[in-house]
Formats: C-alpha cells, sequence, structure tokens
C-alpha cells in the first residue's frame, strides 16, 4: 500500500467513519444549514444548539465517503464549545491545512486529515461538513454546496 | 460475418493507444473509464495532426487549395460517419458538440414544433442526465409533462409499462440505447416500433452505444439519433446527430449564423440545404476529420469483433467481481456492454475510486449524472469499470487486485 492511502485512511479516521460521533440530531437546534457535494452526492445537515455565543451542542446527519464521514464527525467532538469565533477560526485553520499549508499542530487531532492535501479531488469530501456549518452559523437558509 | 469468427488481437490494439503505456502512481495505467470517455488511437493523434499542420483552412467557403482540401477532408468524415451509421443519405449527417447538443438541438427545433400544453414527452428511468434535462426544459416551456417508463431491479425498461405509456398526447419518446450508469442494453429497435404504430417520433442517445454495438439506424428505423466523438475513441468536441431527411427538412434550424444560409438581407434570410442549415458558424472541422478517422479505426477492426471481445471481457467481470464477498452489482440486465457497475459493502464509491487510483487503475465514481438511476436503486454513488476495445482480463484481474486492497484497508 502507498504510504499516501495510509496517511488518507489512517485508524481514526476509519474509526470515526465506522462510528461517526454526534450522529443525531438535536432537539432544539438553533441553527442548521444542509451541506451538498454535487460531484459525488454526498449530503449532510448540521444542526447547532448556540447558548450565546458558544456551540453547547453540535449533531450531523447525512451520508457520504469515509472522508466526509470522518471529518463531519472529528468536526463535531471539535466544536463543542467553542465560541462561534474560534469554530469559524478552526475552519479557516482547516482549509489552509488541505489547499496550502500541509500538518498543523494547532488544529490537533483534525491534522490526522493533512494527508488528504496529496489527493486533491477529496479536499471537498474533508471540507464538506465545515462548509456546511460555517453556512450554519452564517444563518443561511439555502443548501451549501463544494462548487 | 466471418470477420467476426477470428478474435481481436488485443496486444496489436494496444500498442496503437500510446497513453496506455504510462504509470500512474508508480504501477501501470488500468484504464476502465472508457464511459466517461474512450482514449484516441494513434491515427486519430496524426488526423488531428495532418489536419492542422497540412490542410488547415476554414471549409465551404474558399476557392484555395487548403480550403479544397479541408473542406473534402470534413466532408468525407461525413461519409463515413453516414455508413458507420447505415445513414441513407449523408445530408441527415449533422455534426454537433457532442450527444448533449445533438438532444438538445432536437429539442430546440422538433421538440418546440412538435410538443404543446397537455402534450407528453416519454423517457425512460435509466437516460443520463442529458436525456432528461433538455427535455424537462422543453416541458416547462410548453407547459407539456415528462412521463418516465420505469426500470426492474436488474436495470431493464418495462417494455409493457412504456407501450402503455403511449398515448394520444405522447409527441416524442427520447431514449437511451445503453445505459451509461448500468450498461442496459435496450431493446430500442422494439420501442420505436411501439411508437410509430402511434405516429410518435423517437429519438435515440447512442452515446454509450456507438462504441460497442454495430448501429444501424435504419433497421432500427429510429426518427433521431446522436452520439459523441470522444466516447467512440475520437477528439472531444464532435459529435453526430442523425435525423431523417424529412423531418430534418421540416424542422426550423438551431442555430443562426455563417455557413447556414443561402441568402441573407436584412428583409430576408433563406437557410441553406441540409445538413448546413444546422452548422452555424465555423464547424470543429479537426474534430470531425478525428471522429472521422476513430471510425475508420473502429471498422477496420470489426464493430461485430469488438462487441464479442467486450462481451467476454464483461461475462470475465461479471463472474469475478459477483465472487468477492460484500461485492454487489448495480445493473444485471440479460442484454448489457461495457459496463461494470457495482458497490462494495460498507465502503463509499469515492474511497473504493481513491484506493484503485493508487493502484493505477482509473475507473468512475459517483451518480455517473444520472442520478434518477440511482435514486431508482436506493444509492447514492457506485463505482462503475466499463470497457473498451484495449482492455484485457489482467485488467479486470488488476481491478479485482485492487479491491482486495479496498478491504485491506477498510476492514
Amino acid at each position: 500500500m502507498t504510504s499516501e492511502l495510509r496517511d488518507l485512511y489512517q485508524q481514526v479516521i476509519l474509526d470515526h467513519n465506522r462510528k461517526p460521533r454526534n450522529f443525531r440530531t438535536l432537539a432544539n437546534p438553533s441553527r442548521a444549514a444542509e451541506g451538498y457535494n454535487p460531484l459525488c452526492g454526498d449530503r449532510l445537515t448540521v444542526e447547532i444548539a448556540l447558548e450565546g455565543d458558544v456551540i453547547r451542542d453540535i449533531g450531523f446527519q447525512g451520508s457520504g465517503c469515509a472522508i466526509s464521514k470522518a471529518s463531519a464527525s472529528m468536526m463535531t467532538a471539535d466544536l463543542k464549545s467553542k465560541t462561534v469565533t474560534e469554530a469559524e477560526e478552526a475552519f479557516e485553520r482547516f482549509r489552509a491545512m488541505l489547499t496550502e499549508n500541509g500538518p498543523d499542530a494547532e488544529l490537533g487531532k483534525l491534522s490526522v486529515f493533512a494527508g488528504v492535501r496529496e489527493f486533491p479531488s477529496r479536499i471537498k469530501c474533508a471540507t464538506l461538513a465545515w462548509h456546511t456549518v460555517h453556512a450554519a452559523l452564517a444563518g443561511k437558509a439555502e443548501p451549501v454546496t463544494t462548487e | 460475418m466471418k470477420q467476426s469468427t477470428v478474435a481481436l488481437d488485443v496486444e496489436r490494439i494496444r500498442k496503437d493507444f500510446p497513453i496506455l503505456h504510462q504509470e500512474v502512481h508508480g504501477r501501470p495505467l488500468v484504464y476502465l473509464d472508457s464511459a466517461a470517455t474512450s482514449q484516441k488511437p494513434q491515427v486519430v493523434l496524426d488526423a488531428l495532426a495532418d489536419y492542422y499542420g497540412r490542410d488547415n483552412a476554414n471549409v465551404h467557403r474558399g476557392v484555395h487549395q487548403l480550403s479544397e482540401r479541408a473542406t473534402e477532408a470534413y466532408e468525407g468524415a461525413r461519409t463515413r460517419i453516414q455508413r458507420f451509421l447505415n445513414a441513407a443519405h449523408s445530408r441527415e449527417i449533422v455534426f454537433v458538440r457532442g450527444t448533449t447538443e445533438g438532444i438538445n438541438l432536437v429539442a430546440h427545433t422538433y421538440g418546440r414544433r412538435t410538443v404543446g400544453p397537455g402534450d407528453e414527452v416519454v423517457i425512460t428511468a435509466l437516460e443520463h442526465h442529458s436525456n432528461i434535462v433538455p427535455w424537462q426544459m422543453l416541458c416547462e416551456e410548453k407547459g407539456a409533462a415528462l412521463r418516465v417508463v420505469p426500470i426492474d431491479d436488474a436495470g431493464e425498461v418495462d417494455v409493457e409499462a412504456y407501450e402503455r405509456l403511449l398515448g394520444e398526447r405522447t409527441r416524442l419518446v427520447a431514449v437511451a440505447h445503453v445505459s451509461n450508469a448500468l450498461g442496459t442494453i435496450v431493446p430500442a429497435k422494439r420501442m420505436i416500433e411501439a411508437a410509430h404504430r402511434r405516429g410518435i417520433a423517437v429519438l435515440v442517445d447512442g452515446a454509450q452505444a456507438a462504441p460497442h454495438l454495430r448501429v444501424d439506424v435504419q433497421d432500427l428505423d429510429c426518427d433521431f439519433y446522436t452520439f459523441s466523438g470522444h466516447k467512440t475513441y475520437g477528439p472531444t468536441g464532435i459529435g453526430v446527430l442523425y435525423g431523417k431527411s424529412d423531418l430534418l427538412e421540416a424542422m426550423p434550424p438551431f442555430q443562426g449564423g455563417g455557413d447556414m444560409i443561402k441568402s441573407v438581407s436584412f428583409e430576408k434570410t433563406v437557410y441553406n440545404d441540409l445538413p448546413y442549415k444546422f452548422e452555424a458558424g465555423t464547424p470543429d472541422i479537426a474534430g470531425a476529420i478525428g471522429l472521422g478517422a476513430a471510425l475508420e479505426y473502429l471498422e477496420g477492426l470489426g464493430l461485430d469483433r469488438v462487441a464479442a471481445h467486450e462481451h467476454a471481457l464483461l461475462v470475465h467481470g461479471t463472474e469475478r467481481l459477483s465472487s468477492l464477498p460484500g461485492l454487489r452489482l448495480v445493473g444485471t440486465a440479460r442484454e448489457k456492454a461495457s459496463i461494470l457497475s457495482f458497490l462494495v459493502d460498507g465502503v463509499h464509491a469515492h474511497d473504493v475510486g481513491s484506493i484503485l487510483d493508487r493502484e493505477g487503475i482509473a475507473v468512475r465514481t459517483g451518480h455517473h449524472c444520472a442520478m434518477p438511476v440511482m435514486t431508482r436503486f436506493g444509492i447514492a454513488a457506485t463505482t462503475r469499470a466499463s470497457l473498451g476495445v484495449y482492455n484485457t482480463r489482467e485488467d479486470i484481474d488488476a481491478l479485482v487486485e485492487g479491491l482486495a486492497k479496498v478491504r485491506e484497508i477498510f476492514g
């Protein structure tokens, strides 16, 4: 197996794909958005319960490839109890890691996705959930797409 | 038929396709994505280079030598295509950009003239988006209804349901000859007969059929047939619309411009004869010549032999893939061509595609521009391996080995 494949499909990613965390709907979400990747048909919804500007709870639903599911799962775990501003900063950092900078220790566990950078066609899979959160926080009603 | 008794020499064919001889991610390329676009033999590359290097000029315009050569080559390609489709007349062959444009041309001209409020256009549930959306747009514009013939769990068109759908208000039937997502060979001839008994015209989307089956538009008796050059071993940007001459004659032009006119004044324009009425502006001359070379190549191999070779590979691939635990073929029609669409239990098609790519294997993953087909089967995406003349049993075996890697990673 190539080392790029090992970097892409790390155990932690495969684990989150098999057992996604926060894979549920919220009782009283204050924000929600739908994300869609028209290239592969991946579709997910993210729901957020805000307390002031703190993300008190966050869940997601949908179907997609291992990268998009694991990314959504790990994102929800990461964003819980972050402020809206911190969440947006994390999104920027995450996107920069995938498209420009490569591994970023500041991102903690999320840095396992650095390997996606070697698979340009898969970057949208990893960022779909993040784009959706961004849209939810911005209060957008229309589904966001990765295009 | 004697030709078909001698098997294709695939090793020799592979030498004709320079692109196949490369490594991808350090592995020999295994190209199993011909349904997306086929690779091009050297004769096609040479035809393009020769045209631009020696004969390049505009067609139907100049009195000079180069223009005469370019026109002769361009019209020669049209005659080649006429023979390829067994059309009655070369004026029935219209050059377009591809299948999509061929369908849109018919929707905008024949469709707009024929379909009115309350009328119906019939398609099937296995169509590519390009044979759905133009009809939806037409129906929306005209206040007409789009009726869809169901398919069964194998991916076969329900022909009885189709015949029941044909009614007083049906104005047009548009159907794929071969499904790009499932590989089903659609019983086009029978469907055309049924439509004609009620005086309804039929367009056949031949994008996935022309490279794999012998197409005879007179035998099919279809009213329109369209296919793409780039899936038929020719260049991108060129395709063909065949139409029966009486229908084409009666249709208004599609686009206005140069070459599609006999005379123009500010008071009145007289349109040109067929097929030029439908070829406004400078056409893709090189593309047409390249497509002519591709079809000459394909006919040189013998379409019956090509079909037999690909059928044997399809049978081999079906057997090998079916034997893999956790793998399910999507599209198991009795009559199929070229396509092996499948699901790997617990693994999304995109992950399968990425892993296969690292093994040097090119497949298509996703909805294959046939989202209603995915919906019909309750899935989001499949992995699709599709075959061409240059594929071998070893390519199928490499795919099976690649799928073992998928299992290795995903468990």
